[in-house]
């Protein structure tokens, strides 16, 4: 579903985010995106849904070749970013509608489905509100309706939990995990909660300093940690970004990469 | 072709939609040019002509209408709604065009109202020569909306509103919206000839005076076009920046 080699970005100016990111992720998985703040976790993930051009490697996502055909992979993919989508002052009905009619749909399907996704989604009753009449359980859930209304096979979630109480992270994680079994959907979602990557997750990639340091299954990461988080901060260093000894933890995270790929 | 057409009607609608939900948000961008028109336009009218002064004030409602349309996408990229749009096949002209027709539709009704209470007032122009002016100042809102969105998602998003608040009064008083820059000092008639609205402000002029098939308006028109042409490409370019 994503098959990605070399990928890298080097911002004007000079700044290289993403050295060089090689990742795979089948149909059907959730995979978890993990990586300290400034790791290139934002910039690889906006890569991967066209909104930033790589400037260097190649990438099939959904399919489709990144570089050559952008339009058909915004096509099949969802995306519901950190910031989330929904405007504060358009009941969320409008703004949905449009979403999918961009996707190329016609307005009573695009109704028909909209009203199916909210309904799965326990949102039923609050189309016709604004986004600031809403709760942020709420908004972040309409997020998500508004990255699934089209029918997309690849979903992307940028943290999609954070600042969430734990009755709503969980019940964001049902919805992820139903819309695996149910419609086979693969996601591909970043996280800084690691719970949150141990619980849904049934892969993980662990992105240092623009370049893939771990992947495996989340026991597989553990290794012999005590912890998922025991284990990430042994793989990416105790002080992210901040001159942490890159030797060591390249070397730590070769025994810890799993055999997944 | 008709993806680009189909989208951008998409867009517009929309847009439109919204913009005529927020009424006193339509009302406040006329405000200022009516009040133009009621405090100073009698006194203005002893010495000058009706004629003169509503054109003049129509390029003012477009330049702080449409002129200030790109504070929505300052809110859309705040909000997130900017980059839910991005991430859609939609083409990016569409994403642009839509937005800035919608905010050409409302600098219309703003323009409606300008001359109809100009009517009031005692405005004597030809009804064919207002509709081709309203036509006129209406793609010439297409152009300086573009040029409004371009330049937001280009400058610090709280710059936004005083950078082109202050550009908007020296381009107000080149073009000669209160008195014909012909009546300017030589510099000043030059420096206003390199404004597009100047051209387009004595096209009106002409138009609401039934001379149709003038060089003026010939310069008018061809200034209105070229300035959406190229704003609306810049725009576009600026709306898919960076992206794959």
């Amino acid at each position: 579903m994503i098959k990605t080699s070399g990928l890298c970005k080097t911002f004007p100016g000079g700044v290289t985010a993403v050295r060089g990111v090689d990742l795979a992720v089948e149909a059907g998985e959730i995979v978890g995106f993990l990586g300290p703040n400034g790791a290139g976790k934002t910039t690889t993930m906006r890569m991967l849904t066209t909104l930033l051009r790589p400037s260097g490697g190649t990438a099939t996502v959904a399919g489709h070749d990144l570089l050559a055909d952008p339009r058909a992979v915004r096509r099949r993919i969802g995306h519901v970013s950190q910031g989330g989508a929904v405007s504060p002052a358009v009941p969320v009905r409008d703004d949905l509608l449009l979403h999918a009619m961009l996707y190329g749909m016609r307005a009573a399907p695009a109704r028909e489905r909209i009203g199916k996704v909210l309904e799965r989604l326990g949102l039923t009753g609050l189309e016709a509100r604004p986004g600031a009449a809403l709760s942020g359980g709420q908004r972040r859930r309409f997020d998500l309706a508004f990255g699934l209304v089209h029918g997309p096979s690849l979903l992307f979630l940028d943290e999609p939990t954070t600042g969430l109480d734990p009755q709503s992270r969980a019940g964001l994680w049902e919805h992820v995990r139903d819309l695996r079994e149910r419609d086979g959907l693969t996601v591909f979602l970043t996280t800084h909660y690691l719970d949150e990557a141990d619980a849904l997750a049934d892969r993980l990639f662990v992105i240092d300093r623009g370049v893939i340091v771990a992947e495996g299954t989340p026991a597989e990461l553990k290794g012999g940690s005590a912890s998922l988080d025991e284990a990430f901060l042994a793989i990416t260093g105790l002080s992210p970004g901040e001159g942490a000894p890159s030797a060591e933890t390249s070397g730590g995270s070769s025994s810890r990469r799993g055999a997944a790929r | 072709m008709r993806t680009v057409l189909r989208d951008t009607w998409i867009v517009f609608l929309h847009g439109t939609r919204i913009a005529l939900r927020q009424k006193a948000g339509i009302a406040f961008g006329v405000l200022q040019p009516l009040l133009y028109l009621v405090l100073f336009g009698p006194l203005f009218a002893t010495i000058g002509t009706w004629e003169t002064l509503v054109p003049g004030l129509l390029v003012q409602v477009a330049l702080l209408s449409a002129g200030m349309a790109g504070f929505g996408v300052v809110f859309d990229v705040r909000s997130g709604v900017l980059e839910r749009l991005r991430v859609t096949p939609a083409p990016r002209v569409s994403l642009l065009l839509g937005r800035v027709l919608s905010s050409s539709l409302t600098l219309l009704i703003q323009s409606v109202t300008l001359v109809a209470v100009g009517y009031g007032f005692g405005l004597r122009a030809r009804p064919f020569g207002v509709l081709a002016a309203l036509a006129l100042m209406t793609l010439l809102g297409v152009g300086l909306a573009a040029l409004s969105n371009a330049i937001a998602l280009n400058l610090a998003p709280e710059l936004f509103a005083p950078v082109v608040s202050t550009a908007v009064v020296p381009l107000i008083l080149l073009s000669g919206a209160f008195l014909p820059m012909s009546m300017a000092p030589g510099w000043l008639d030059a420096l206003s000839r390199v404004t597009p609205f100047r051209h387009v402000l004595e096209a009106v002029r002409d138009l609401f005076a039934g001379r149709y098939l003038t060089w003026t308006v010939a310069a008018g028109v061809a200034v209105a076009l070229l300035l959406s042409a190229v704003c609306v490409t810049a725009g576009t370019r600026v709306f898919s920046r960076d992206a794959a």
